[in-house]
C-alpha cells in the first residue's frame, strides 16, 4: 500500500492517466501499464466486444476462448522471440525443496533478490490472442475448401511499461482470424477494414487508417518493419488519444501471408500452405479513445454513441 | 572484390535457399525463390559478418536483398566505404 500511495502525484498538470485514476475508471497497482478497471470502464469494454460480435455474426466464425497463457513449446515454435524478445513474458515458478523454500523466504526477509531460484514453467503469457490458435487449427488437418474463420478474445501481455494509458502491459484483444487461400484471407481483411472503419465512425471517433508495422526488436527489426510496410501487410486504424501527433492504433488488420501456415504446417484443401490474416480490436484502447473524446463520465456521452454501445 | 559466387556461398547459410543456391541466376528474385523476411535478416547478418560491414538503415529493405546482382553491388559499395 505504501508503494501505491507513494505513486500518487501531488502537483502539476493532470495527464489522461491521472484523470482516469482520479475518476476511478482505472485503478493503480503500483506497476506502470498494469491497472484495475472500474465497472464503468468494463461496461464500455463489454459493449465494444458485443459490437465486434454483432459485426461478425453473419460470418459464423467458430468462437474459441483461451486462457491468457499458452504452451511454451508452441510459443517458441511460433517465432515470436525472433521479432519481439523484449515484449515476451514467461511464467516462472518455484520448483525447489524445503531448503530452497527457506532460502527464498530468507531472501525476501533480507530484501534480496528471491527470483534467482525460480524456474521457467511450461507456460508463457499470450502475446496476441491468435497465438494459441494456430497449433490447434493445424492439429485438425487440412482446411476445408472454404477455409476457416475463428473468433477469439484474450488478455494479452507485452512487457512495455509506460505511462501512456493506451500502452498497457496486460490488455484484452478481440480477434477474428481467417485461414485459407491468399484471395480468401485478403478479402476477409478488406471486409474488416470497411467494417472496422464504419464501427469507429459510428462511435463518434476521429479516425485514420494508415500502413503500419509491428514493433520488431533491434536493427534486424528495422528491416522486418520496412519489409512489412513495403508489402502492405499491416494497417492500423488510429485515433488520437494521448496526443494528436502520435495517435493510438485501436484496430489492426494483418495479412501474415504463409508465415503461420508454414510454421504450423497448416494446409489448404488443395495441399498448398495456408495463408492467414486477422483483425484485432484493442478493447481497452477503443474504450480509452471513447473516454478521451466523449468525456470521463460515460452517462454524459452523446445519445447516439450510448445507443450504439448499449441500445 | 565481391563476386556472385561469394554471395551464393553466403546464401547457403540461409535455410530457405540452401538447397537451390547453385542454380540461382544473378537476376533471380530471391523472394520468389523462397527467401522470407526472417531469411533476409539472416542473410543481412551473414553478409555483415563475412564482409565486416554494416548495412545502413536506408538499405534495410527487401530490395537490397532481392537478387544476387543487387547484393553484389551493395556489398561492393559498403566494403569500399568501410575500407576508405
Amino acid at each position: 500500500m505504501d508503494q501505491l500511495l507513494a505513486l500518487e502525484p501531488t502537483s502539476g498538470p493532470r495527464s489522461l492517466l491521472d484523470r482516469l485514476f482520479d475518476q476511478g475508471l482505472l485503478v493503480r497497482t503500483g506497476v506502470d501499464g498494469l491497472y484495475g478497471r472500474s465497472g464503468d470502464f468494463e461496461s464500455v469494454v463489454e459493449a465494444v466486444d458485443r459490437i465486434a460480435t454483432r459485426l461478425g455474426a453473419a460470418d459464423r466464425a467458430e468462437s474459441l476462448r483461451f486462457p491468457p497463457g499458452m504452451s511454451r513449446p508452441a510459443f517458441e515454435r511460433s517465432g515470436y522471440l525472433k521479432g519481439f524478445p523484449n515484449l515476451a513474458g514467461t511464467i516462472h515458478c518455484f520448483c525447489g525443496n524445503d531448503a530452497d523454500h527457506a532460502r527464498l523466504l530468507a531472501c525476501i526477509e533480507a530484501g534480496a533478490d528471491w527470483t534467482g531460484g525460480q524456474a521457467a514453467s511450461e507456460i508463457v503469457l499470450t502475446p496476441a490472442a491468435c497465438y494459441p490458435l494456430y497449433p490447434v487449427a493445424a492439429a485438425r488437418g487440412a482446411l476445408p475448401e472454404p477455409g476457416l474463420l475463428f473468433d477469439l478474445q484474450s488478455y494479452c501481455f507485452r512487457h512495455e511499461p509506460s505511462l501512456e494509458p493506451t500502452r498497457m502491459q496486460m490488455f484484452r484483444m478481440r480477434e477474428y482470424v481467417r485461414m485459407g487461400s491468399p484471395d480468401q484471407v485478403l478479402a476477409f481483411r478488406e471486409l474488416w477494414l470497411e467494417r472496422g472503419t464504419a464501427m469507429m465512425r459510428e462511435l463518434g471517433l476521429p479516425i485514420a487508417v494508415d500502413p503500419a508495422n509491428d514493433p520488431f526488436f533491434g536493427r534486424a527489426g528495422r528491416m522486418l518493419a520496412n519489409n512489412q510496410r513495403a508489402q502492405g501487410l499491416k494497417f492500423e486504424l488510429n485515433v488520437p488519444v494521448n496526443s494528436e501527433d502520435k495517435p493510438t492504433a485501436c484496430l489492426s488488420f494483418n495479412y501474415h501471408q504463409d508465415h503461420f501456415g508454414t510454421i504450423w504446417d497448416i494446409r489448404q484443401a488443395d495441399g498448398e500452405v495456408a495463408h492467414t490474416a486477422c483483425v484485432g480490436f484493442g478493447l481497452e484502447r477503443i474504450t480509452l479513445a471513447l473516454l478521451r473524446h466523449h468525456g470521463l463520465d460515460i452517462k454524459a456521452w452523446p445519445a447516439a454513441v450510448r445507443d450504439r454501445l448499449w441500445g | 572484390m565481391v563476386v556472385p559466387d561469394d554471395i551464393r556461398e553466403t546464401l547457403k547459410s540461409v535455410a530457405a535457399l540452401s538447397e537451390t543456391t547453385d542454380s540461382l541466376g544473378e537476376d533471380d528474385n530471391l523472394f520468389d525463390k523462397g527467401l522470407d523476411s526472417f531469411g533476409s535478416v539472416q542473410l543481412m547478418l551473414a553478409l555483415e559478418e563475412r564482409y565486416n560491414i554494416e548495412f545502413p538503415d536506408n538499405l534495410l529493405n527487401r530490395r537490397s536483398f532481392s537478387t544476387i546482382r543487387i547484393i553484389v553491388e551493395t556489398v561492393s559499395k559498403l566494403t569500399v566505404s568501410a575500407a576508405a
